[in-house]
């Protein structure tokens, strides 16, 4: 077995240095009940040519995003990530390296960090954020009950612009965790009345920006009222791409800003890993979950850096942590870190109009299909649209038509009939005239 | 007199009138290595003796810090958030953590005294 | 002399300064700044197009001040990265002998799999005809979890090991909710990780210790003690993070069964036992598995992982969406709580679960195969037990008697030396190892747990065996200070961990305000 190194030979005299007749005196331990003799019904070990072909085979039943006209985001958008970042994230020292708890021999992915949280703090406008979470949607979760813990309050008011997963795992983390939440019910292109639901008993109020419909809107005002009545404003943001073109949370006053950072440097793999990206101001940030990576000098005075502020992590405080995350996103944290500074401010600007453009311009074409309007006054690279029927079985009959449209908003909303023609499409820099121009025609022609 | 008591969990507290000054022990500073930062409790807040008033953090270890006594916070020390050292360079006097208005100045007197936590201390090794 | 031997004599002593470069770099260790320290202005490292012209759609809330990213060409960040990169060490480098890390080979299979563009090129929530592909190769994986746990269930969308744990409990809190017996206390050893008693404070339990005995084992009579109509679980981990296999476990399940609670098992150390013990014969009722621990997706820096949770029948019915059901027309992934679903506590993740962790577990799972896993539990366990007995008699072995897939030793072998846990392990790295898991477990002073895994030849362990003796010699010469002031040749002396904390530096600032902040 090719990634077994002893040999038989070696196991002998393993054997024999240890006193033990077989490999089965070392398993003594395990009661007799639960001893297995035999294998496992499981296939035996193939080579990497049987298991590169069945896997080939099972991948090869997926429509690829990039073979066909793509516009499906919902939280997750293709963009292209240039090939350098592959190729730099596949170094074995990063690949195969762990947690930098030994900061002397791990000053490369201490230092990838420093420059990820930094990236992150720019992006959002904030002052301080950590070394990433598992996804956009837990680390929205982790805001709501920092929030809690800052205020000493339970109560967290999500607007319904908020992308339903993350609405979905906040349910269930307050539920178990005691805590309330007041849950607002999606209205796209209509308002809603944040304000007038916080009380005294409200932590926080979580909003999200580019909103789940694509909404663009300012939440200066929000915030205000939020800190008159001691609560906190956290801001969402799923896109995170949209901050190279719009004002960021931190300059709106946000407190707490919870994002999903694939969009730069990671690929769609169809929902995971991701990269939860978390941002704060820096009077909270021992109440910040996550690792964080500080700057200090070593025993020379060369400057380095430590994984620090340990002491609200679970190795430490155990069941008084500020969470209980370990393990988080390491790999995908330096894929952001090497794509966005290979954009640098440049590169960030114009990516961001470029998929701005890609959407007007799918917006326009679709919007003069007859019967569809669009939703949005305002958008970034993704809008909604209303088609004149129920919008999934659109969707299923333009994939068989080669065009894979965006997402029926009943996937997430089973039993809202009233949002059942509301279609989301995205349109990202990877979208070519072509696509929208095949999009547009599929559409009409389905729709007849 | 100033009566200085001690406790189990290595904190002392000085009785002046009706308030008494907290602090953890020199001993227990030096176990937990060079203080990063001290988790305070509110002005105003009451404490129950035995139950924890505030927590002291080194890099890599958090220890809390038992109220010896029942009561009021009435102050805490303000300059160990600039300067957690105060607490390993001055751990009974400039390193003070809070000032308590005592609820039951009795409870006082079921707490070591010096020479009582001295040989407690000398028991640990 | 010729040139060899002047060099030589130049070299620096142990303990001595080293010759001083003018540039600050040594060879091929090259001090690098930070991006942000490298601003081109104006510069990028990609080529895009300018957008045609359009009509703004941003509601006028276009970003009016610049980001503040550094510009840097292609060359100039390939050189950056590769350069950080040769400062850490990893796996591929060397034995990294963390214990309860399980710091496998990452075959490079797996990444070749993961990149095909019909798993890493497609969206979550495409339309499930289009996907069928991929969510069959989660079904398989769920297959060969439930296989090898012989569990009949199992939750596949949580993203670690703590998210893993984070899913067991709740679905027992809902079990027992769904009873009309809530409960209120979750047990856990001394020796667990940090993750079980954060994990039980997070779902609203109050946690309570359980004691080890001498033998490094659950206190069976101190668990059944604690065990009341108030215990919602226990979370034990097994083999446990001593290293040793809970001979007691089917008492200590039927204990924990008959108070009328559940059984919740820690997975990290399934490596010890996977092929050759099934947990569902332990009286295991929820396990999370490690993916990157186990089955050998890469630790990444610190992640991603992936942590899967197999359940027994009576906790199925609570796990969080989506799950994956077999229909007349293919797979299907249900994402709301009706139908069979209906008691589902809902989601813990957006989307679906770590599907590249997936592909790259399911490639290993089937190089090895059922007889290959089996072998994978054997050399690991021979591996730690082979390390226990060549280096018992010069470090302080923990527990006598033989350990499961790591070994555990304490700081007794140090006493009165002046020398710590942590100086030892820092003169480890100057030998070119990584350390071993150091002060854990909490149960014995100055741990170090050691856990090589199979992936490590036995001439790889005899010259790890080789530093360790030499440097026990060491410290028995008495050798303090050299100790102290190890590590010496790596990119980074020891760092001031204190100062880290007290004035707390977590990002880049430009040059005055970075001053100001560290003031």
């Amino acid at each position: 077995m090719r990634y077994l190194p002893l040999t038989d030979a070696d196991r002998r005299d393993m054997l024999a240095a240890i006193g033990a007749a077989s490999i089965d005196e070392l398993f003594a331990d395990v009661p007799k009940a639960a001893r297995r003799d035999g294998l496992v019904d499981l296939p035996k070990a193939m080579g990497e040519l049987e298991v590169e072909r069945r896997l080939s085979a099972m991948a090869a039943k997926n429509v690829a995003a990039g073979s066909v006209p793509f516009f499906v985001g919902g939280g997750a958008y293709r963009h292209h990530v240039p090939a350098a970042v592959d190729h730099l994230i596949q170094r074995g020292e990063f690949l195969t390296s762990y947690t930098p708890y030994q900061p002397e021999v791990s000053q490369g992915t201490l230092q990838y960090l420093f420059e990820f949280q930094t990236q992150v703090a720019l992006l959002t406008g904030m002052e301080v954020a950590n070394a990433s979470l598992y996804d956009g949607a837990t680390a929205c979760a982790e805001a709501v009950a920092m929030a809690n813990r800052v205020t000493r309050r339970n109560k967290a008011v999500l607007s319904g612009g908020l992308h339903p997963h993350y609405r979905s795992v906040c349910e269930t983390y307050a539920r178990f965790a005691g805590n309330q939440l007041d849950a607002q019910d999606p209205a796209p292109g209509g308002g809603e009345d944040l304000a007038g639901r916080i009380d005294s008993d409200t932590a926080c109020v979580v909003v999200q920006n580019p909103d789940f419909y694509g909404e663009i809107r300012d939440f200066t005002a929000l915030a205000r009222i939020c800190h008159d009545k001691g609560a906190l404003l956290v801001v969402v943001v799923t896109e995170v791409l949209s901050l190279g073109a719009i004002t960021p949370p931190g300059e709106m006053g946000a407190d707490i800003v919870a994002a999903e950072g694939q969009s730069i440097g990671n690929a769609l793999n169809f929902g995971g890993p991701y990269v939860g990206l978390f941002a704060t101001r820096d009077k909270f940030v021992r109440q910040m979950p996550g690792r964080l990576a500080g700057q200090t000098v070593d025993a020379e005075g060369r400057r380095g850096w430590v994984l620090t502020l340990s002491t609200r992590e679970q190795h430490i405080r155990r069941e008084k942590a500020t969470s209980n995350i370990c393990t988080n996103s390491g790999l995908c944290a330096l894929a952001f870190t090497i794509h966005l500074s290979l954009l640098a401010e440049e590169g960030l600007t114009r990516l961001a109009r470029l998929n701005h453009a890609a959407a007007v311009a799918a917006a326009d074409r679709l919007a003069a299909v007859p019967g569809v309007k669009l939703v949005n006054r305002s958008f970034f690279n993704e809008f909604a649209v209303r088609l004149p029927r129920p919008a999934a079985p659109v969707v299923e009959k333009l994939a068989e038509r080669g065009v894979l449209a965006g997402i029926p908003v009943s996937r997430f909303y089973p039993e809202r009939t009233d949002l059942a023609d509301l279609l989301l499409v995205a349109a990202t820099e990877t979208v070519t005239e072509d696509d929208i121009e095949r999009f547009a025609a599929a559409l009409t022609e389905v729709l007849r | 007199m100033a009566t200085l008591r001690f406790t189990k969990d290595h904190e002392w507290v000085r009785q002046e009138g009706d308030t008494a000054t907290v602090g953890i022990t020199d001993y227990a500073q030096e176990q937990m290595g060079d203080v990063v930062y001290v988790e305070l409790p509110e002005v105003g807040r009451r404490v129950e003796q035995g139950k924890e008033a505030a927590v002291v953090e080194s890099a890599k270890a958090a220890s809390e810090v038992y109220a010896p006594v029942s009561g009021e916070i009435v102050a805490v020390n303000d300059v160990l958030g600039g300067d957690p050292a105060q607490v390993n360079a001055d751990a009974m006097g400039g390193g003070w953590f809070m000032k308590i208005r005592l609820a039951d100045p009795k409870q006082l007197d079921g707490l070591m005294d010096q020479a009582a936590y001295d040989a407690f201390v000398a028991e640990q090794h | 002399m010729n040139d060899w031997s002047q060099a030589l004599s130049h070299h620096p002593a142990a303990g001595g300064e080293a010759v001083a470069t003018i540039t600050g770099n040594r060879g091929l260790q090259i001090e690098e700044p930070l991006i942000f320290e490298q601003d081109s202005p104006g510069k990028c490292g990609v080529d895009l197009p300018e957008p045609p012209a359009f009509r703004s759609r941003l509601g006028g809330l276009e970003r009016k001040g610049p980001v503040g990213l550094p510009g840097l060409s292609e060359p100039q960040i390939v050189r950056h990265y590769t350069r950080l990169s040769q400062k850490n060490y990893a796996i591929d480098s060397g034995l990294y002998p963390l214990g309860s890390c399980t710091m496998k080979h990452n075959p490079r299979l797996n990444e070749k799999m993961a990149r095909l563009p019909g798993f890493a090129d497609v969206h979550p929530l495409q339309p499930q005809s289009t996907v069928q592909g991929a969510i069959e190769l989660i079904d398989t994986l769920a297959h060969w979890l439930k296989t090898l746990t012989g569990m009949p269930a199992v939750a596949l969308s949580p993203a670690a090991g703590a998210h893993g744990e984070l899913c067991g409990v709740m679905t027992i809190r809902a079990a027992l909710t769904a009873r009309g017996d809530p409960r209120s206390r979750i047990l856990v050893p001394e020796s667990a990780h940090g993750t079980n008693p954060a994990t039980a404070s997070a779902c609203g339990y109050s946690v309570g210790s359980i004691p080890a005995n001498k033998s490094g084992r659950v206190d069976l009579a101190a668990l059944k003690a604690k065990l009341g109509p108030d215990v919602a679980a226990l979370m034990l981990t097994n083999p446990n993070t001593c290293g040793l296999f809970e001979n007691e476990i089917l008492d200590i399940a039927e204990a924990v069964h008959q108070a009328g609670a559940f059984f919740y098992c820690d997975g990290a150390n399934f490596n010890a036992i996977v092929g050759r013990v099934r947990p569902a014969d332990l009286g295991i009722d929820a396990l999370h598995i490690n993916l990157h621990k186990t089955f050998s997706t890469p630790h990444g820096g610190g992640g991603p992982g992936s942590g899967p949770v197999v359940l027994a029948a009576e906790l199925a019915p609570y796990a969080p969406l989506p799950w994956i059901v077999h229909g007349t027309d293919g797979f299907k992934l249900v994402e709301h709580a009706a139908g069979q679903a209906d008691d589902a506590i809902g989601r813990l993740k957006g989307f679906h679960g770590q599907m590249g962790m997936f592909v790259r577990a399911l490639t290993y799972m089937m190089s090895h195969g059922s007889d290959g896993l089996r072998q994978v539990a054997e050399d690991a366990v021979l591996n730690a037990n082979y390390l226990r007995v060549r280096l018992a008699d010069v470090l302080s072995l923990s527990f006598p008697g033989i350990c499961m897939h790591e070994v555990l030793f304490d700081d007794r072998f140090l006493k009165d030396t002046g020398i710590s846990t942590l100086d030892f392990a820092k003169a480890l790295i100057d030998e070119g190892f990584h350390p071993m898991t150091m002060y854990f477990p909490l149960v014995v002073h100055g741990a170090l747990l050691i856990e090589p895994t199979e992936t490590e030849s036995k001439a790889s362990l005899d010259q790890f065996v080789a530093a360790v003796r030499g440097l026990v010699e060491r410290v028995r010469a008495g050798d303090a200070v050299a100790f102290q002031a190890a590590p010496q040749f790596t990119p980074r002396r020891r760092l001031d961990e204190t100062n880290a904390a007290r004035k707390p530096i977590l990002r880049w600032r430009p040059e005055p305000e970075q001053r100001q902040a560290a003031e």
